[in-house]
């Protein structure tokens, strides 16, 4: 029928406009010249050591985010407490909020004059780390509570009537049942992590090799007319975001996928 | 689902530690990441009429406008690319597949990066939209792009064909089978993703703030605005105008929950 | 599992790196953007010195204002060095400079430069002269007063520029109005406004002369005409009283102004704050530079021109916006 073709060539065609084009473009950009040129853009002293700050985000706010998830999806679904309600709801908020706002309120909390202030937070990596650990929150969380509504408690109600303690109902029972919900929890949160910039733009004290994250320093490349390096870190960027999505695709859950 | 964890009444005495443990444990997290900074940012909101202020309102205007325009083509797009992933059969659907959900991936400066690269001074086609109000919509298109899809595709998949086979076989066209078969099955899930698009363009900086220019009046966004408050020093009027977009993102989200909810309360 | 062992080796790398940023006394320079590659010449060679020895560097780099702002929050400083004084009194004012930082030969100076139109190639509308300006059709574009201090500079030069030509003050301010209808962008900061520029919008950019310098050596289509009547601007530098290694900013600071280092200003594109090192280097006079004392003085511009209620461009911008 026409009709399929008609939808299949506009959804193509608006998806290759809209994305394929213009990454494929700067990845053409990138290597137009060679490797070489776009691997020594990326291997500036700056560079590196903006790469290293955004794997020290990483590093800190996944594995965090990570057990947070999991204890709050627990939390959420099996005790059922008063105000889990609003709970569930700030762990949403993150998904909702600006970034800019994100680094506005840590600005004026940790701040000088804040309540928390004048502890080398904010313009410091410990600022950058927060900012990143909030816009990351929720994906843990939001992943794995559905799969636990889901199993329903009866395996871990059996285990515990035998006589296991609660770390080895979640160890031998729990777990299992969420580990690949949680995996792409965790691919979210990384790439969520890697990608942010408007709340480190806030609380980011711009200073070289420590608090100039590789999305910073993007933007950075690219007001000083680098292009080569502005598109080569982006390139870097990409990469890590396609490696992600690779990721994703392989753990989907189920019901997302054909 | 709650009602079979009645069958077995847990042991009250061995799990108590436990739930306490996670409840305590998880709270605390929460307040400090993200609760405590939202608190300071609510407390410290003042200057009211950063928000009041021409440039602001312009900056609001722009940016509400933008995210409904960008959530109502994301509402047509997200449902012919779920459509077309769900329906159709080519070679490469996976990849396709795959490919939307390259904006959840991608770093935000990153996308905004590319698009300027392809469409803005540069451009070898010849396209320059840099500084115009259509590299907004371009930016918050691009990072939108999954929302709809993505709460359409579960739905299509689990839509049984019975329904459409019948009314097809009852000499229905197939605009009308989509008018009045599929569309109303489909209808909550276009929301939800609609709603989500629109809270998430709202609060955009990272792919406009390269592209757009940022010029004041012009194509300013609120969040760039906020970002050009808190340089001008005026954190107190910053907080004010980002406890606007906030409340306003809240509310859509929860507004379009509640329309959700009126929606399929015939399936409940 | 892998995610694990991932997570493990990063944090066992953190040592490493944090190990590698702790030797030698550290110096942190703050300042605003242009200079990024100027000073990254002059910290080695200043490392090659017998001041300089022992020293290494953190530096940051951002907009000027944003970056006084910074500090004022909480970014740790030694020496700040900024595109306009009033962003170094504003630290005085919270007691993170001292207040005689501007006490020496150089008035607390380091570099200076003038501001320029950025034309388009050829200067097809003969852009000459701030009267020019106000052809009609012509569309300036400038970096947003509020929101760049920089860009402050432009304003005064405009008005300074206005009174050169013989007008009294009020009807400079009046000059000010007129041109401002002929803004059509303004971008947040000065590199911004350039690259606004570039890609097509407007007939002049007001900018800084080292800016415009900075985006030909950077391969950039800029050309630029220096008007007759325009303002020295001056950029300053001062150790901060919080620093814990007084004297060996204020070695650096020393240095910045000797020969050497202010021959590598120059070749970044800044006027040197000294004579004898602009051999080679095209940096012409003007017959009516003047500087901002000649329009008031900051602390008088700062109130009467920028006070975001109050002041003229306030209700300039008010009346022209939207």
């Amino acid at each position: 029928m026409i009709g399929r073709y008609v939808v299949r060539f506009a959804a193509l065609g608006y998806l290759a406009v809209l994305l394929a084009a213009p990454v494929g473009y700067v990845f053409w950009r990138t290597f137009r010249h060679g490797f070489w040129p776009a691997w020594d853009a990326v291997t500036t002293p700056d560079a590196v050591h903006a790469l290293k700050v955004t794997l020290i985000l990483v590093a800190i706010a996944v594995p965090a985010n990570t057990i947070f998830g999991v204890l709050a999806a627990v939390a959420i679904v099996r005790h059922r407490f008063p105000g889990s309600g609003i709970f569930n709801a700030v762990v949403d908020l993150p998904l909702a909020l600006s970034p800019v706002v994100v680094g506005l309120a840590l600005l004026l909390l940790y701040g000088r004059g804040g309540w928390l202030g004048g502890h080398d937070v904010v313009f410091a990596l410990p600022g950058m780390v927060l900012a990143t650990m909030f816009v990351s929150l929720p994906f843990v969380v939001r992943e794995v509570v559905p799969v636990l509504r889901e199993i329903g408690t009866e395996q871990e109600q059996a285990a515990a009537t035998l006589g296991a303690s609660a770390v080895q109902t979640f160890r031998r029972v729990t777990w299992p049942a969420i580990r690949w919900a949680t995996a792409y929890g965790v691919v979210l949160t990384t790439a969520r992590a890697l990608g942010e910039f408007g709340a480190v733009s806030v609380v980011s004290g711009r200073i070289q090799g420590q608090t100039e994250s590789l999305t910073l320093y993007v933007q950075d490349r690219y007001q000083a007319f680098d292009e080569v390096g502005a598109y080569a870190s982006a390139v870097v960027l990409a990469l890590i975001a396609v490696t992600t999505l690779i990721l994703m695709t392989a753990l989907k859950p189920k019901e997302e996928t054909r | 689902m709650a009602a079979s964890a009645e069958a077995l009444p847990a042991p009250k005495a061995r799990r108590s530690a436990a739930p306490g443990l996670a409840i305590g444990l998880s709270t605390l997290y929460l307040s400090l990441i993200v609760l405590l900074p939202l608190a300071a940012l609510a407390w410290r909101a003042h200057g009211w009429d950063a928000i009041t202020s021409p440039q602001a309102v312009s900056a609001l205007k722009l940016t509400v406008v933008a995210s409904l325009v960008v959530a109502l083509i994301n509402a047509v797009a997200g449902t012919a690319i779920a459509w077309t992933l769900v329906r159709d059969r080519f070679f490469g659907q996976g990849f396709v597949n795959a490919l939307v959900d390259l904006p959840f991936a991608l770093p935000t400066i990153v996308a905004g990066l590319t698009l300027l690269a392809l469409y803005g001074p540069k451009s070898p086609a010849g396209i320059n939209v840099a500084f115009t109000r259509w590299a907004i919509l371009l930016a918050l298109l691009f990072v939108t792009l999954p929302f709809v899809v993505r709460t359409v595709q579960p739905v299509l998949l689990e839509l049984d064909t019975e329904m459409e086979d019948a009314a097809a076989s009852l000499g229905a066209s197939r605009a009308a089978t989509f008018r009045r078969v599929i569309l109303p099955n489909i209808f909550p899930a276009i929301l939800s993703g609609v709603a989500l698009a629109f809270a998430r363009a709202i609060g955009e900086f990272g792919a406009v703030v390269l592209i757009s220019g940022n010029l004041p009046f012009k194509t300013e966004v609120v969040s760039v605005y906020v970002f050009g408050r808190i340089e001008s020093g005026d954190s107190g009027g910053a907080a004010a105008a980002s406890v606007v977009i906030l409340v306003l993102s809240f509310g859509v989200l929860l507004a379009i929950g509640g329309v959700r909810r009126w929606a399929t309360r015939h399936d409940r | 599992m892998r995610r694990i062992s991932l997570t493990l080796i990063l944090i066992l790398a953190f040592p490493a790196l944090a190990a590698g940023a702790a030797r030698d006394t550290k110096l942190s320079l703050v300042a605003y953007s242009t200079p990024r590659e100027a000073y990254g010449q002059l910290i080695p060679a200043f490392q090659k010195t017998a001041a300089g020895k022992d020293l290494s560097f953190s530096q940051s780099y951002g907009a000027s204002g944003e970056q006084s702002r910074a500090v004022a929050s909480g970014l740790d400083a030694d020496i700040v060095a900024f595109s306009l004084a009033p962003d170094i009194t504003s630290l005085v004012q919270k007691k993170l400079v001292a207040k005689n930082w501007a006490n020496d030969k150089w008035h607390g100076m380091v570099t200076r430069s003038v501001v320029v139109f950025v034309v388009r190639d050829g200067n097809p509308k003969k852009l000459k002269t701030w009267t020019d300006l106000l052809k009609p059709g012509v569309q300036i574009v400038t970096p947003n007063p509020f929101t760049s201090g920089g860009a402050r500079w432009n304003v005064m030069a405009a008005y300074g520029g206005a009174l050169r030509a013989g007008k009294t003050p009020k009807q400079a301010e009046t000059y000010l109005a007129q041109m401002w209808k002929h803004v059509v962008a303004q971008p947040a900061s000065a590199r911004e406004g350039l690259q606004t520029f570039l890609a097509g919008r407007g007939d002049v950019f007001l900018a800084y002369e080292n800016e415009a310098l900075f985006a030909q050596q950077k391969g950039q289509p800029v050309q630029f005409v220096i008007p007759k009547a325009t303002i020295l601007i001056e950029n300053p530098i001062a150790v901060t009283s919080t620093s814990t290694h007084k004297s060996q900013a204020q070695a650096f600071v020393k240095y910045l102004r000797t020969k050497p280092a202010q021959r590598i200003f120059a070749q970044n594109g800044y006027r040197p704050v000294i004579k004898g090192v602009t051999q080679g280097l095209n940096f012409p006079n003007r017959p009516q530079l003047f500087t901002i004392k000649y329009v008031g003085g900051w602390a008088k511009v700062e109130k009467k021109f920028f006070d975001p209620r109050t002041g003229v461009m306030a209700k300039i911008q008010a009346s022209s916006g939207g």
